[in-house]
C-alpha cells in the first residue's frame, strides 16, 4: 500500500467558475522524493493544504486522499491533528510569518511533542534542543529561548523544518519552502532538507515554481496547470522529453543559467551614457537621531554605455538597491557624482531639470505598488507626457498613449481599467509604458520581474531587449537571479554586503568567475538539469548584519579560500585580464568551470 | 484622476447585503428629516397647551407621539430633535475631520522627528478624558452655541489623525510617488494627485464612525444640561427631559431614545462594514 | 525597553502639565468665576478665593502658584461651598467612586473577554450573532439611557433591587450601578476581543500550529492568547475615560454620593474651582493608568522588550 493516494481530487470555490484543483491523481511511495510543480494558480499549494485538511471552510472538497490506507478527506480535525506533525507535516513558505512572533523558538518546537503526548516535559526539552542542533542552528541553547524576529531568514526557516521534522513524520509537505530566501541560503536549506529526507527515510513532497528546485531534489515529478495535472512521471524523463505542450512551454521559458544570450553586441568605444563615481550611501538605523549609522553602499563606480545592458546582482542587504535610488536622486547620496551625458547630476531629483530627469526612469518590483490605485491606466501612462509635453493636446496625448500600449503588448480596451483590476504581469507593462513613454536613455529596472510567473517573466524581458534594439536604450538590471542575467546582459556587477565583488563581461564572468561569492552564487543555482551531478557544498552561513560588518574583507566569514590578509584588509579593485575583482587571492584562484 | 475608484469597493459592500441596504435607506430617510426638520409636521414644536401635558400618542390632531410636560408636540419636537442632533455631529465631525487630516497628513508626509512628536502627543492625549475638559469649557463659557461645535470637533480628531497618517505613510513609501518624482512630478503635484485621491476612502469610512460619536458627546453634554437651550432641542435633550417624567409618561423616554439608538447604530453599522472593506487589517 | 520605558514616562509629564494648563486658563477666562474681577460672591469665600489665588500676581505666576498647591495635594477652596476645600470634598467621595469604578471595570474586563472569545471561536454561528448583535446595541444605546431604564424596570417595576443609594443599606445597591456603569464597556470589550481574537485566529502561525496538529483549545492557551490580548491592553486607557464619563452618570441616576455627583452639582452651580479640581484629579489618574499600561505592553511585546 502506497503511503498517499489522491483519487479524483477536485476543489471548487463558490466565487469561481473553474475548480483551483481538477481530478487530481498522485500516489507517493515512502521515502520518496516526489515535486508538484507549476506557476501560480496551478493549484499547488491548494493541494496541499488539501493533504493537511488546512483548506478553507467555504472550499467544496471532493475526491479521496488516503494515508496509510486512512481516508483524510472530509475527516474530522479531532482525527486529522492524529496525524499531523508525527504522520505528515508541513513546511511554509514564509518562515516570518509562520512561526508565531509571541513565543520563543524552543517552545514552538517543544509543543508539538507535548501535545501530542509523545513525551514528558523534560524529554521534550532535550528533543528540541537536539533537533535545533540538527538542522544546523548554532548555539542551539541560545536559539531555544530566542524569539523568531531575533533569528535571521535562513535560521527561521531551519527552525520552521526543525518544528515539522520533530514528530518523526513519515511525509514530509515542503510549500516553497525556499522561495523567500536568498539563492545561497536557499542552496543550503535545499541541502538539508534533502539530507534529513534522505537521514529520515520519510516521503518528501517538494512544492515549487522552480524547475531546478526539483532537477536537484527529486526523483518523481507531477506538472500542474490550472488545477490540473498535466504530466506525471520520473523527474529525468519529463525533463528531457516532456510530452505535454505545458510543460515544454515551461522548460523553455525557464531561465536557465546556461542559455544563449539574447542581448545583441554592442560599441564598446562610445561615450558612456551615464557615469557613476564613488557613489556612497548610508542611512541611521530607523528614525531615531542616536542611531547608528548604516553604510548600504560603500563607493562604487560604474560606466555605461549606449544600448548597453549592465547587470547588478546581489542578495538582500548587497546595497543594489540603494545603489540605484541613489543614482535616480530619490535617496541621498553620501559621497559621489552622478554624470548622464558628461554632464554632473545634482543629487536630488526634484533639483534636477525636466530634460534630465526624463532620461533615467525606472521600473519597479511590485508592480501593482508601483501604480496610483486611484488612476487609470490611460491617466498613469499620459502623465509623463501632461508634465514634460504640456504643448501637446489631449488627442495627441491619448494617441500616444495607445501606441505605447499597443508597443508593449496591452490591448487598447484596457486603458480604462484601474490597477486592481489587473494582473501582475499586465501591471507591469502599463509600469514599462510609463517608464518609455519619454523615451529616456537609461531605464533601471529593479528586480523588474521577480515577482512574475516564469513564462510572463520571459515575455517581459522580450519586450525590454526589443525596446532596447529599437530607441537605443540602456538598461541597468537590479536582479538576484542569474539566470535572467545571463540571458539579457553584457557586463555583470556583482555586489556583496554594499561592496564591488566583481565587474567583467557576461561570457567570462558565467565562464571564469574571479571572485569566491561569484562562485558561490554561481553554484547555488539550481540547474535545471536531472542528470546534474551533485554541486559543491553549499556557501555556508549568511551575510553578516550590515551594523557590524567583519573587519577587512565583508566575505570572509564564508569564504572557503580565505586567508590571514582577508581579515586585516579590505580589498581593492584591481584588474585581472578583463575582469574587475576585489580580492586579495583574484591572481592565484582559479574559479572557472 | 477618480477618487471614486476607490469607492468601488463601498458600492459593492452596500449591495451586498439586507442589513446595509436598510440602515442605508434608514439614514438617508434620516437625513431628509434633518433638512426639512419640524416643517415635516402638520403642528408646531413652541406652542404650549397646557390643557394637553402628558398627552398619549395619538392620531387626533397629528400628533404622533403624544405631547410633553407643557403639552408641546412631541413629534415636531423630535423632527427638531432630529436636525439639531444631527446638524451639530455632521458640523463637529467636519471640524475634526479638518483637524485631523491636517494633522495626520503633515505627520505623516513630513516623517521623521516631527512625525515621532507629533503621533507621541496623539498617543498622550488619546485616553484622557476630553469630555471633562469640554464640560468645563461649557461651564466656563455658558453654553455658547458655536462652542460645542469646536468642542465635540476637538474630542474626536485624534482617530481621524492616526488613521490619516497610517495611510499617508503607507502611501509616501509605495513605489508610485517614486515613479512619480521620477517622471517630474512636482511635491505639491504628488500631494494633490497622488496622495490625497488615496486618501479619500479612508476618510469617507472614518467619518461615518466619528458622526455617532460626536452625537453621543452633544447628547451627553444635553443630558447634563450644557447643551442646546430651549426653545431648541436634541434628542439628547429630549431624552433628559423623558427620563424625569419617565414614571408618568414613558414614551416621553423610549420614542427619542429608540430613535437615538437607531441612528447611532446604523452609523456604527455601516462603518464597521466599510472599515471592514477600506481596511482589512483592522477588522473589528 | 528601558528606552521604550524612559520614553514614555518622559511624555506623560508634559501631557499632565499641558491638561492642567488648559483646564487652569479656561477656568482664569471663565466669566465670573474665581478669576474674574467682577465676580459676585459671598464674603468668607470671597476672602478664600483671594487668600487662596493671589490675584494680584501674573497670569504666570498664579499658575505656578496652583502647580504648587497642586504638589501639596491642594486644590484651592471651594467656589460655592464655604467651609470646605476641593480636596476635601474629593477626598471624601473618592473612595465610594474608586470603588464603584473599579468593580465595573472588572466585570467589563471579565464578561468582554469571554464573550469576545466565544463570538470569535464559534464565528458566524448563533452564538456570535447574539454576541455581535447585543453589543452593536451596547454601543448604540448611550449609558445615560440605560441607567434610568435599569430603574425603571428593575426598581420600579419589579422592585427586585433598591432604586436609590440612600434608601437602602443593603449591598445589592451596588449591583445595578456596577452593572449600568460596565455595559457600555462590556459591549466596546466584546467587540474589540472578537475581533482580535478573529484576526489572530487567521494568521499564518495559527495555520501552523493546527498543521502541527494543535486543537483549538490548545491553539488558543499556546498561541493565540497573548498577541490576542495586546489591543485590548491598549484600550484599557480609554476604558478607564470611558468608566469615568460613564460614573458621572451613574453616580447622577441612582444618587451616589461620589467624586461624579460632585461633578454634576458643580457644573449645574458653576462651582469652577470644585469642577477644575475633579478634572485635574481625574487626568492624572487617567495619565498614570495609561502609562502602566503603556509599560505593560512594552513588556509583553517581545519586539519591543528586546531592545
Amino acid at each position: 500500500m502506497s503511503l498517499l493516494e489522491i483519487d479524483g481530487l477536485t476543489i471548487r470555490y463558490a466565487d469561481s467558475p473553474a475548480p483551483a484543483v481538477s481530478d487530481l491523481n498522485i500516489v507517493i511511495e515512502r521515502g520518496e522524493a516526489i515535486g508538484i510543480v507549476g506557476e501560480s494558480g496551478s493549484g499547488k499549494t491548494q493541494t496541499a493544504m488539501a493533504i493537511m485538511g488546512l483548506l478553507p471552510a467555504n472550499a467544496d472538497v471532493s475526491g479521496s486522499i488516503r494515508f496509510d490506507g486512512t481516508e483524510l478527506r472530509g475527516a474530522t480535525p479531532t482525527v486529522l491533528n492524529r496525524y499531523r506533525a508525527c504522520r505528515i507535516a508541513m513546511v511554509f513558505q514564509d518562515p516570518r510569518t509562520a512561526l508565531n512572533p509571541y513565543v520563543r523558538i524552543g517552545k514552538q518546537l517543544r509543543r508539538v511533542l507535548l501535545e501530542h503526548r509523545m513525551c514528558g516535559r523534560a524529554e521534550a526539552d532535550v528533543r528540541t534542543l537536539d533537533m535545533l542542533q540538527k538542522v544546523g542552528l548554532p548555539d542551539p541553547e541560545r536559539q531555544f529561548r530566542a524569539f523568531p524576529h531575533e533569528l535571521s531568514g535562513g535560521m527561521r526557516q531551519r527552525a520552521m523544518i526543525g518544528a515539522a521534522l520533530i514528530g518523526e513524520p513519515d511525509l514530509l509537505v515542503a510549500d516553497e519552502p525556499t522561495t523567500a530566501l536568498d539563492v545561497t541560503v536557499q542552496a543550503q536549506i535545499l541541502r538539508l532538507i534533502s539530507e534529513l529526507h534522505t537521514e529520515t527515510n520519510s516521503a518528501l513532497l517538494l512544492i515549487t515554481h522552480d524547475l531546478g528546485v526539483v532537477a536537484g531534489n527529486c526523483e518523481r515529478v507531477v506538472v500542474m496547470d490550472k488545477g490540473c495535472m498535466v504530466e506525471e512521471g520520473l523527474t529525468r524523463e519529463v525533463f528531457n522529453e516532456p510530452v505535454s505542450a505545458r510543460t515544454e512551454a515551461l522548460l523553455s521559458s525557464a531561465p536557465r543559467i546556461d542559455s544563449e544570450v539574447m542581448s545583441k553586441p554592442i560599441d564598446t568605444d562610445a561615450d558612456p551614457v551615464l557615469e557613476i563615481e564613488d557613489i556612497a550611501v548610508s542611512f541611521r538605523e530607523r528614525r531615531s537621531s542616536w542611531g547608528e549609522r548604516l553604510h548600504a553602499v560603500k563607493p562604487i563606480s560604474l560606466s555605461l554605455g549606449e544600448c548597453e545592458t549592465v547587470a547588478v546582482v546581489g542578495e538582500s542587504g548587497s546595497g543594489k538597491t540603494s545603489l540605484a535610488r541613489a543614482v535616480l536622486g530619490l535617496l541621498p547620496a553620501d559621497a559621489g557624482r552622478v554624470s548622464f551625458l558628461g554632464r554632473a547630476l545634482p543629487s536630488h531629483v526634484g533639483a534636477r531639470r525636466n530634460k534630465v530627469r526624463r532620461n533615467l526612469q525606472m521600473v519597479f518590483q511590485d508592480p501593482l505598488a508601483s501604480l496610483n490605485p486611484a488612476m487609470s491606466v490611460r491617466e498613469i501612462v499620459a502623465e509623463p507626457l501632461r508634465i514634460h509635453e504640456s504643448g501637446m493636446k489631449k488627442e495627441e496625448r491619448n494617441k500616444s498613449v495607445d501606441t505605447m500600449l499597443t508597443r508593449v503588448g496591452m490591448e487598447a480596451e484596457l486603458a480604462g481599467r484601474y490597477p486592481h483590476e489587473l494582473s501582475g504581469g499586465q501591471a507591469q507593462r502599463v509600469a514599462i509604458a510609463r517608464s518609455l513613454i519619454l523615451q529616456p536613455k537609461v531605464l533601471i529596472c529593479d528586480e523588474a520581474v521577480a515577482a512574475l510567473d516564469g513564462t510572463v517573466q520571459h515575455e517581459i524581458l522580450k519586450l525590454l531587449l526589443t525596446e532596447q534594439a529599437n530607441s537605443g536604450l540602456s538598461l541597468v538590471f537590479i536582479t538576484h537571479d542569474l539566470a535572467v542575467v545571463r540571458q539579457i546582459s553584457h557586463r555583470v556587477l556583482v555586489m556583496y554586503m554594499g561592496r564591488l565583488c566583481e565587474i567583467a563581461e557576461n561570457e567570462t564572468l558565467f565562464r571564469r568567475p574571479r571572485h569566491p561569492y561569484t562562485k558561490a552564487l554561481l553554484s547555488s543555482v539550481p540547474v535545471i538539469d536531472p542528470e546534474a551531478s551533485a554541486v559543491d557544498a553549499p556557501l555556508a552561513g549568511e551575510a553578516a548584519s550590515a551594523l557590524s560588518p567583519p573587519t577587512g574583507c565583508p566575505f570572509h566569514p564564508r569564504c572557503p579560500h580565505a586567508i590571514a590578509v582577508c581579515n586585516e584588509e579590505i580589498p581593492e579593485l584591481t584588474q585581472c585580464n578583463s575582469t574587475l575583482v576585489a580580492c586579495h587571492r583574484a591572481a592565484d584562484l582559479d574559479l572557472s568551470y | 484622476m477618480s477618487a471614486f475608484s476607490a469607492l468601488r469597493p463601498v458600492a459593492r459592500y452596500i449591495r451586498a447585503s439586507r442589513m446595509v441596504a436598510i440602515c442605508v435607506l434608514f439614514l438617508l430617510l434620516v437625513a431628509l428629516v434633518a433638512l426639512a426638520g419640524p416643517l415635516l409636521s402638520p403642528n408646531d414644536y413652541i406652542s404650549t397647551d397646557f390643557d394637553n401635558r402628558f398627552g398619549a400618542p395619538t392620531m387626533q390632531g397629528m400628533q404622533f407621539f403624544g405631547t410633553d410636560e407643557f403639552g408641546r408636540d412631541l413629534f415636531s419636537r423630535t423632527l427638531l430633535g432630529i436636525q439639531v442632533t444631527l446638524f451639530v455631529a455632521v458640523i463637529a465631525s467636519i471640524v475634526s475631520l479638518g483637524i485631523g487630516v491636517i494633522y495626520g497628513a503633515t505627520a505623516g508626509f513630513i516623517g521623521g522627528k516631527v512625525d515621532a512628536v507629533m503621533m507621541r502627543a496623539v498617543d498622550a492625549l488619546y485616553a484622557l478624558p476630553f469630555v471633562f475638559l469640554v464640560i468645563l469649557l461649557m461651564v466656563a463659557f455658558e453654553r455658547n452655541f458655536l462652542l460645542i461645535f469646536v468642542a465635540i470637533g476637538a474630542i474626536n480628531w485624534l482617530d481621524m489623525a492616526r488613521i490619516v497618517r497610517g495611510q499617508t505613510i503607507s502611501l509616501k513609501h509605495r513605489e508610485f510617488v517614486d515613479a512619480a518624482r521620477l517622471i517630474g512630478v512636482s511635491t505639491p503635484g504628488i500631494i494633490w494627485r497622488h496622495i490625497t485621491p488615496n486618501l479619500f476612502g479612508v476618510v469617507v469610512v472614518y467619518m461615518t464612525l466619528t458622526i455617532p460619536q460626536a452625537i453621543l458627546v452633544e447628547s451627553f453634554l444635553s443630558f447634563l444640561g450644557l447643551g442646546v437651550q430651549e426653545p431648541q432641542t436634541s434628542l439628547g435633550a429630549l431624552v433628559n427631559s423623558g427620563i424625569t417624567h419617565m414614571g408618568r409618561a414613558p414614551w416621553l423616554l423610549i420614542i427619542p431614545a429608540s430613535v437615538l439608538a437607531f441612528i447611532l447604530f446604523c452609523f456604527n453599522f455601516l462603518g464597521d462594514g466599510l472599515r471592514d472593506v477600506v481596511d482589512p487589517k483592522n477588522k473589528t | 525597553m528601558l528606552r521604550y520605558a524612559y520614553l514614555r514616562i518622559l511624555g506623560a509629564i508634559p501631557t499632565l502639565l499641558l491638561v492642567i494648563a488648559i483646564a487652569f486658563l479656561m477656568v482664569h477666562s471663565a466669566p465670573g468665576g474665581p478669576f474674574d474681577a467682577a465676580r459676585v460672591l459671598p464674603p468668607e469665600i470671597e476672602r478664600n478665593i483671594e487668600r487662596a489665588y493671589h490675584l494680584d500676581d501674573t497670569l504666570f505666576e498664579q499658575f505656578t502658584s496652583y502647580l504648587q498647591g497642586l504638589w501639596h495635594g491642594d486644590l484651592g477652596p471651594s467656589y460655592r461651598y464655604r467651609d470646605s476645600t476641593v480636596s476635601e470634598l474629593i477626598a471624601g467621595a473618592l473612595p465610594l467612586s474608586m470603588k464603584l469604578g473599579a468593580l465595573a471595570m472588572l466585570l467589563a474586563v471579565v464578561a468582554g473577554v469571554s464573550a469576545g472569545i466565544i463570538a470569535a471561536l464559534r464565528k458566524n454561528t448563533i452564538i456570535d450573532r447574539i454576541v455581535t448583535g447585543v453589543s452593536m446595541v451596547g454601543i448604540s444605546i448611550p449609558i445615560f439611557v440605560i441607567a434610568p431604564l435599569m430603574v425603571l424596570v428593575f426598581a420600579v417595576m419589579l422592585g427586585w433591587l433598591p432604586a436609590s443609594w440612600a434608601g437602602s443599606g443593603s449591598s445589592d445597591r451596588l449591583l445595578m450601578p456596577v452593572i449600568a456603569l460596565a455595559l457600555p464597556q462590556i459591549a466596546y470589550i466584546a467587540r474589540l476581543t472578537r475581533a482580535s481574537m478573529i484576526n489572530i485566529m487567521s494568521s499564518d502561525f495559527v495555520r501552523t500550529a493546527r498543521a502541527q496538529g494543535l486543537c483549538t483549545m490548545s491553539i488558543v492557551r499556546y498561541h493565540a492568547i497573548k498577541p490576542a490580548m495586546l489591543p485590548l491592553l491598549s484600550y484599557m486607557g480609554p476604558a478607564v475615560a470611558g468608566i469615568l464619563t460613564g460614573s458621572v452618570v451613574v453616580e447622577e441616576v441612582f444618587g451616589i454620593p461620589g467624586v461624579g455627583q460632585f461633578f454634576i452639582r458643580g457644573a449645574l452651580n458653576r462651582d469652577y474651582t470644585l469642577v477644575l479640581g475633579i478634572t485635574v484629579v481625574y487626568a492624572a489618574l487617567v495619565i498614570f493608568l495609561n502609562l502602566v499600561v503603556d509599560l505593560l505592553y512594552g513588556y509583553l511585546d517581545p519586539r519591543i522588550r528586546g531592545r
